[in-house]
């Protein structure tokens, strides 16, 4: 009775299934031509807003269909049926997990990371990818339409604090930061970066669309694709940040919806907005880039990665009281891992409570694992959501850390390390200070410094210094690409070697210029934001770093490849600045028209006087009697008087 | 005569000597009357740093300086001091040339004057005597050497000294009757700053009166020598650029330098009328209202040069006193240069009208410049508008300057003509009015 009551669900999930698909391949058709037919016409912001509006529609109904569907192991059928080709179908999977790191400032980071691979090609010749399972249909059609080899993009609010926090397993800027790897087919890469720019800001809701060439650069060294490829040439690599981007519900929310399961099932549950903005730091980030499908790497496979990362503050959201939860930390509790995912898992950090001397965890941990990860071996208990024993009686997990003395974990110093403030006073001139920590006791390494500067902000590259130690430090490599007015920033790039245990100072002077009126911000005194510099380093790792790709790994320990065992990527952002400019009056444009041209019409006017008119006796002018009555000898005829 | 001249040269340098070593130095080179974004030492410091990163000079929006400048400084950075001071001392020792000469050729004509009793019998005291003017050329030395403009804009290594050496070097060519040279440093001070193009028309009009060709449209030998001048400076202008594109091999400079200067992108502040009108114009009429800036400095050149025909240095004069005041990016340097000039016109006192205003109003202006912009841009207690009402002062008071030894040549030589004391009709004493 049962099993016949399965299979005709079954069957008829296929068929409407086979349906649905149907029916929305014909709309997904139309809505292409129809988004392709206005964006050639230019109207970005038109065409942004109607293909997000309709992609996200999709995006539900098509998640919505997903969710009917039985999980792609135990059944080809759905999607054999579905995908209505010859071919065979490629191979995707899903992933998601949970980090969570109690830190040592009492503060708790949670970092999920969902990661989506699809073993398929957009840019295969002659192949149109179409079909779409679990892997976001508008990122899918984003990359191909705009020949995107690998985009980064990320929207954080609030400053990661490393000296507190230690290194995040993902760093982002505050505000927005985009950078994309462009196919080396693109022959008109500003032409798609503005393009693409405008649609990632109608996808995301975020206000990307004021990525234009004054924020826009090229590194040359700082930002190299993290998947595979050989293109390497800046030409193709685009950078902006937007640090006045302020990150909030609107951005989550379509965020979550590129998720499979959206926020319905699995660790996106957790994810509400009102207790995710409620912290301290608070980074959503998506990456897109082609990683080796097998290891033999005879494919390439898209991944999509999709991360939250926050941090938690003990005061203002754990109450002052080092005890969390899951309750606690997100106001819900996990139920069930999300259907369609091939690995569900929750780390918690454990490495410095092996023995539970320091908090305890409840429901304890079913089974512990090790994983090198920001050259460090770090011991993590797993919770494996797919094992039906992970839930307990009541059909939920809710972890609790309690710790048991008041006492806070000493922290190692994070190796490196940076800084910046803006030195000066007065709204003329100023200087950058960058400051570089290298905490190692004995390694020195070179790091990279990339420093974006708006044009407003007029650097003098003579003025640089850098200093180790209090003496000078040259850099061994240096970029520099000064700015245009209204065009470019200034951007500047450097190799420079930090000596053991040192701080490096790198200072420049700037000129603040006065902009036109219509060119301040609506806020004009309030300042402008100049974005985090960013430093990027191999750094000496303590362990041995994992370079087998024969082992599976978690996924917040494979983000940076790792080529080789003895130092470990890093990237660090600083402080984003605060600048203030001179204004002029805004409410003076008629009254200073009025005063100048009236200036320069005195000095006309005296020029014109003297120029035009010759000197004169001045014979004194006959009274008024005098000229009516000339005026009557006139009329008469008689001489005048 | 050659010793006072050096005296002053040897206390200007000392001068200099001590501010160059002074703490003045420094916060002087920041100053936006004494350097503008044309000509601040800190850029031409920034080109050469681009250039020896290996980049342009001009693929940067902060260098605005000609080739030829970072070619000078490539060679001379180290002497930049002494390079400055030898521009200041060469522009002062050309104008005592200059002037020394021209007073000569003004008391030669009115000597031939007096002797064809040209002159009305009651304008002797109008007549200019030898003694007085024996000390003008020293006077004018002086007045560049030691104003404290010049003062500045050298301390702070402003490259307006340079121009300003150009300018007169090719005053003194020009008085001397070099049309040759003339040309070349009239080339070469429009290459520096495209506005004393305007000179070109005072340097005709004088070397035409030193060779004794009428100003006529119908003499072929005017149509020559004009064609013949021009073609020189032409000729002259064009070597130089193309000089300067084989030393970076790039048109960059073009628009680097003479776009900047013709379209204001750069608003700081200044003593000059651009910046602040840009900043607060609307976008839609901002090209119009450039255009109409720009064609004021090139304006005058026509009905002044009609009107001055017979007097092309006191023409020289008001030309390069209209351009310091109307120039896009102007710097007190610019002001030292005209100022320089008045003892030449020390004679036309008689007839100023609000000179005792006019220099209270420059004092003072010069005194507030410093304390409104600290009060905006330091102390934050005043706005922009302080700064601005200063210079709008300041260049009313420069035209009142200007168009008033203007008022007092023009009447000076209506007096040569018809009388010093004018009659009415009814024999009562008259009023000279402008009608």
């Amino acid at each position: 009775m049962t099993a016949g009551r399965c299979t005709a669900a079954l069957l008829a999930a296929v068929l409407v299934c086979g349906l649905t698909c149907a029916s929305t391949a014909a709309a997904e058709e139309a809505i292409t031509e129809e988004y392709e037919s206005i964006s050639n016409a230019n109207e970005h912001v038109q065409a942004q807003d109607d293909y997000a509006r309709s992609q996200k529609r999709r995006e539900i109904t098509e998640h919505d269909d997903d969710q009917n569907e039985p999980p792609p192991s135990s059944s080809s059928s759905s999607s054999s049926s579905s995908s209505s080709s010859s071919s065979p179908p490629s191979k995707d999977y899903f992933k998601e997990e949970l980090v969570i790191r109690p830190l040592s400032s009492g503060d708790i980071y949670a970092s999920f990371q969902f990661q989506t691979r699809w073993d398929t090609d957009f840019f295969a010749p002659g192949k149109k990818v179409s079909h779409y399972r679990l892997f976001p249909k508008s990122l899918g059609q984003l990359m191909s339409k705009f020949s995107v080899r690998e985009m980064h993009v990320s929207f954080t609010q609030g400053y990661w604090r490393t000296m507190q926090w230690g290194q995040p397993f993902l760093p982002a800027p505050p505000g927005a930061e985009l950078w994309v790897w462009f196919q080396d087919s693109v022959a008109d890469v500003d032409g798609a970066w503005k393009e693409l720019t405008n649609v990632l800001s109608g996808i995301f809701c975020a206000s990307l669309n004021f990525i234009d060439s004054t924020n826009t650069v090229e590194p040359t060294a700082s930002f190299k694709p993290l998947g595979v490829g050989n293109v390497t040439h800046q030409r193709f690599l685009r950078y902006a940040v937007l640090p006045r981007e302020i990150v909030c519900t609107e951005n989550l929310t379509p965020w979550k919806k590129l998720l499979p399961c959206g926020s319905k099932a699995g660790l996106a549950v957790l994810m509400k907005s009102e207790k995710l903005f409620h912290s301290s730091f608070l980074s959503l980030a998506v990456h897109i880039r082609p990683v080796c499908q097998d290891w033999g790497c005879k494919g390439t496979a898209w991944e999509l990665r999709q991360t939250v990362n926050v941090v938690f503050d003990l005061h203002t959201t754990g109450q002052g009281k080092r005890e969390w939860s899951f309750f606690k930390m997100f106001s819900r509790t996990l139920t069930e891992a999300c259907p369609l995912a091939t690995s569900s898992k929750v780390y918690i950090d454990v490495t410095d409570n092996p023995q539970g001397e320091l908090f305890e965890l409840n429901p304890a941990a079913p089974s512990l694992t090790q994983a090198v990860v920001l050259g460090d071996r770090r011991t993590y208990a797993v919770y494996d959501l797919m094992a039906s024993g992970t839930f307990g009686l009541l059909r939920s997990l809710n972890v609790l850390l309690r710790w048991k003395t008041p006492g806070s974990v000493d922290m190692l110093r994070p190796l490196l390390h940076g800084e910046r403030y803006v030195a000066g006073y007065g709204l003329q001139t100023g200087e950058i200070h960058t400051l570089i920590y290298n905490n190692h006791p004995y390694r020195a390494f070179p790091v990279l410094l990339l420093d974006i500067v708006p044009w407003y902000l007029r650097l003098y590259i003579h003025t640089l210094t850098v200093t180790s130690k209090s003496r000078e430090n040259k850099p061994s490599y240096i970029h520099y690409q000064p700015s245009k007015d209204r065009l470019r920033p200034h951007l500047l790039e450097m190799l420079i070697q930090l000596p053991p245990n040192s701080v490096t100072e790198v200072t420049v002077q700037f000129e603040r210029a006065l902009l036109k009126w219509t060119e301040y911000t609506p806020d004009p005194n309030h300042g402008f934001y100049v974005g985090s510099s960013v430093i990027s380093a191999l750094v000496p790792s303590v362990v041995a770093m994992d370079t087998s790709y024969t082992l599976e790994h978690p996924l917040f320990s494979t983000f940076f490849p790792c080529k080789e065992e003895s130092s470990y990527f890093v990237r660090v952002y600083t402080e984003p600045l605060l600048v203030n400019l001179p204004t002029p009056d805004f409410s003076m444009p008629y009254n200073v028209i009025c005063l100048t041209c009236t200036v320069v019409a005195v000095g006309y006017g005296s020029l014109y006087n003297l120029l035009t008119r010759t000197f004169q006796v001045e014979e004194p002018s006959p009274g008024v009697v005098k000229r009516l009555a000339n005026m009557i000898r006139y009329l008469r005829g008689v001489p005048l008087l | 005569m050659a010793a006072p001249l050096t005296l002053v040269l040897i206390v200007a340098v000392t001068i200099r000597a001590v501010l160059f070593s002074s703490s003045l130095a420094e916060p002087l080179m920041e100053r936006v009357e004494v350097v503008s974004p044309l000509n601040a030492w800190k850029r031409v410091v920034e080109g050469l740093a681009l250039l020896d990163l290996g980049a342009s000079p001009y693929s940067g929006d902060v260098f605005h300086e000609t080739p030829l400048i970072i070619y000078l400084f490539h060679f001379v950075i180290d002497y930049a001091d002494i390079v400055f001071m030898i521009a200041d001392g060469i522009t002062a020792v050309a104008l005592y040339l200059a002037v020394q000469d021209y007073n000569k050729t003004v008391f030669r004509k009115q000597k031939y004057a007096l002797e064809a009793d040209r002159y009305p019998h009651d304008c002797l005291e109008l007549i200019r005597t030898p003694k007085e003017m024996y000390y003008i050329p020293l006077k004018v030395a002086l007045f560049y050497l030691l104003n404290p403009f010049t003062i500045f804009s050298c301390v702070a290594k402003s490259t307006c000294g340079l121009n300003n050496a150009v300018i007169a070097l090719f005053i003194l060519s020009t008085i001397k009757g070099s049309a040759f040279l003339s040309a070349v440093f009239l080339a070469l001070a429009t290459y520096q700053s495209i506005y004393p193009l305007t000179l070109f028309a005072p340097a005709l009009l004088f070397l035409l009166q030193r060779l004794y060709i009428p100003v006529n449209f119908y003499r072929p030998s005017f149509w020559l020598f004009t064609l013949q001048y021009a073609v020189m400076y032409l000729g002259s202008l064009c070597v130089i650029v193309c000089l300067s594109f084989f030393l970076l091999s790039s048109w960059d400079f073009i628009p680097s330098v003479y776009g900047f200067i013709l379209s204001v992108p750069d608003l700081t502040p200044n003593i000059g009328l651009f910046w602040y009108f840009f900043a607060e114009m609307f976008e839609h009429f901002r090209f119009f209202f450039i255009c109409v800036f720009q064609i004021n400095v090139f304006f005058y050149t026509i009905p002044l040069s009609i009107k001055l025909k017979e007097h092309p240095v006191f023409l020289i004069f008001m030309q390069i006193a209209i351009i310091s005041i109307f120039k896009s990016y102007p710097t007190v340097g610019d002001i030292s240069l005209y100022m320089a000039f008045l003892p030449v016109w020390s004679h036309l006192y008689r007839f100023l009208r609000n000179i005792f205003l006019v220099s209270c109003v420059m004092l003072a202006c010069s005194a507030l410049f410093p304390v409104l912009w600290h009060l905006w841009i330091y102390a934050g207690s005043a706005n922009s508008n302080f700064y601005y009402a200063i210079t709008l002062l300041f260049n009313v008071g420069q035209i009142l300057l200007v168009s008033d030894y203007f008022y007092a040549f023009l009447r000076r030589e209506h007096h040569l003509t018809h009388g010093l004391y004018l009659k009415r009709k009814d024999g009562s004493e008259a009023t000279l009015v402008l009608k």
